[in-house]
């Protein structure tokens, strides 16, 4: 493999890291924020605000039904007023975490519904305020599956940068399609999967690791 | 460690936090002060509370009607769904009534705030069936949380739970995980976290349920240490009449949502008036054996064999216990075949089985009828020569 040829995949590579890295950043954030919002604001939680609940929650499935490549384009314009291009590896940023946060927020939503009621009232006996229960009962409770579908959200986040190609973003994807599906070199193909395969085992090693270590449940 | 150094070394509250107490509308007395020793610490009164669900509006509690003294051990038994749960949870406002008053220390706990809902809570300890204890905080932390959401200084906090881990006894466990830790450890934990804040009441929700008779007795003797060392007001539901008769002062019967029974432990024990209250003692009473019970028959045809008596000792006997004389009148030929007494704060109580031959039953009946020392006589079937 000559030196520019290499240069092809690392360049992909990090395309694919900046993209998918940076995305979720943001989604996992936000999607956190919001399945908070969803799993406090149900009836009979913490602040009940069950109109409130509904709507967000029709809006999160909503989002969660618009394939990615469809949304990859109806989002031009929002990409275009807050990247300033609608090309290039950043301005695949705005789709994927439009695509996954409402993704991660469900599965954010079933650890923190998980969490024990006995818990939140235990926490409510002894004095504490609302927040004080989302922040030490709930997030630190519902840690070990929060990291598991951090896992589980990148991963699956890797899987829709490839289409990211369409919008010139580039990446690893984007390269196996180019190269493998479109010129037949099915050696590129098989590499970048190869590839794509050792990063993906990583991220999910790791990710089941942290969890292991948070999770103090037995 | 003892418990008096624990007492010195509580955290006294800062003024602000208590003033979160007074109500929001109409002043009240400082809830600290107001009552002393021995005086009413919880009152109910006409408490009621219902629910919508989907089988229609379901009457939880009904006019609920008696008083906590200050200090006591106060118990409140009923069998499963007759409202334990949620009567306990009105105390601390967990639960909110649907009408009547729960007073604290004369203050209407449904007239609170947020901010005077915490205050109150801070003074009002509660442990848990299931302990409820966070899996993700070790030992130290979940019996710091309370104090930590409070704004205490981590230095004070640190010294504060090492007095209550000495207390409990697991002070090598500071460390550990919830998850580590046994049943009756659990408990521990969960004691030292309702203590923290040194609080003038304890509410106990089925605290032994989960737990082996071992460590029930364990868990117990160290709620009563606790409550006579700090003067802690404990309320405990359980649906075990054994727990009541352990440990509390009082108790209150419920059922299907009422009080059907209230007054002294060994009294209610003793004479036992609702249908609940004898339902919830009959694992209690000594039963007919088995062997025994297939022998009976209702009567005798030829008047030959032996009657099988039940002696009920009642516990409202001034002095010690049952006199043996009282039982040689039973005559030299009765015979104890299964039974016993327990004391119950000074109080015997019991059932005693008998086998006497059949002709001597009427000279025993009027030995009896005087109904001395609290015994009360019954023929419960016979056995065949």
């Amino acid at each position: 493999m000559s030196l520019p040829e290499l240069d092809k995949y690392v360049l992909a590579f990090f395309q694919t890291l900046l993209m998918v890295g940076s995305s979720a950043v943001l989604a996992i954030l936000l999607g956190l924020a919001l399945a908070v919002v969803l799993t406090v604001t149900a009836r009979h939680h913490l602040y009940p605000r069950p109109r409130l609940n509904r709507a967000l929650s029709v809006t999160v499935n909503v989002f969660r039904a618009v394939p990615f490549i469809i949304m990859l384009v109806a989002l031009l314009p929002v990409t275009r007023w807050l990247v300033g291009t609608t090309l290039g590896t950043w301005a695949a940023v705005v789709p994927l975490t439009v695509n996954l946060l409402p993704f991660y927020a469900r599965i954010a939503q079933v650890s923190l519904n998980e969490v024990d009621g006995g818990l939140v009232e235990a926490a409510r006996a002894m004095g504490c305020r609302r927040w004080h229960i989302v922040r030490h009962v709930l997030l630190p409770e519902a840690l070990p599956g929060i990291v598991g579908g951090m896992t589980v959200s990148v991963i699956a986040m890797i899987n829709a940068s490839a289409m990211a190609g369409a919008v010139g973003a580039g990446g690893l994807g984007d390269l196996a399609i180019r190269y493998g599906y479109e010129r037949y070199e099915t050696r590129v193909m098989f590499e970048v999967i190869v590839i794509l395969i050792a990063l993906v085992s990583v991220i999910q090693f790791t990710g089941e690791a942290i969890a292991r270590r948070l999770d103090h449940r037995r | 460690m003892s418990i008096a150094a624990l007492i010195r070394g509580g955290i006294n509250l800062p003024a602000r936090r208590r003033k979160g107490l007074t109500p929001a509308a109409t002043p009240a007395p400082d809830p600290v002060t107001a009552l002393r020793p021995g005086d009413t610490h919880i009152t109910l009164r006409d408490v009621t509370k219902h629910y919508a669900a989907a089988t229609g509006n379901v009457q939880a509690l009904s006019g609920i009607d008696f008083s906590v003294a200050r200090g006591e051990i106060f118990g409140i038994i009923g069998r499963s769904g007759a409202g334990k749960s949620t009567l306990l949870r009105t105390f601390n406002a967990l639960e909110a009534v649907s009408s009547g008053q729960v007073l604290v220390n004369g203050i209407d706990v449904g007239t609170l705030d947020e901010a005077g809902l915490v205050a109150l809570r801070r003074r009002i300890g509660m442990i848990f069936q299931h302990f409820n204890l966070l899996s993700a905080k070790t030992v130290r932390e979940n019996i710091s949380l309370p104090l930590r959401v409070a704004g205490v200084p981590p230095e004070r906090i640190r010294a504060r739970v090492d007095d209550l881990l000495a207390l409990v006894g697991l002070t090598d466990k500071a460390d550990v995980y919830p998850a580590k830790l046994s049943g009756g450890q659990k408990q521990r934990v969960g004691i030292a976290r309702a203590l923290v804040h040194e609080p003038d009441i304890l509410l106990c929700d089925e605290a032994t349920s989960a737990l082996d008779p071992e460590t029930t007795q364990s868990i117990l003797a160290l709620l009563r240490q606790v409550s006579q060392a700090m003067g802690l007001t404990v309320v405990l539901i359980t649906h075990d009449m054994a727990v009541i008769r352990e440990i509390c002062d009082r108790v209150l019967v419920l059922d299907q949502g009422r009080a059907v029974e209230l007054g002294e432990v060994w009294r209610v024990f003793g004479q036992p008036q609702a249908d609940a209250t004898r339902a919830l003692l009959s694992p209690l009473l000594h039963g007919v054996p088995a062997d025994l019970a297939a022998r009976l028959v209702d009567d005798l045809h030829d008047g030959a064999g032996q009657a099988l008596v039940n002696l009920h000792v009642d516990g409202s006997a001034a002095g010690q216990g049952l006199p043996l004389s009282v039982l040689t009148q039973l005559g030299p030929q009765a015979v104890l075949v299964h039974g016993g007494l327990d004391r119950i704060r000074g109080h015997s109580q019991g059932e005693l089985l008998f086998l006497l031959p059949a002709q001597d039953l009427a000279r025993v009946r009027q030995a009896f009828e005087d109904g001395q020392h609290a015994v009360q006589i019954k023929v419960i079937a016979y056995v065949p020569a």
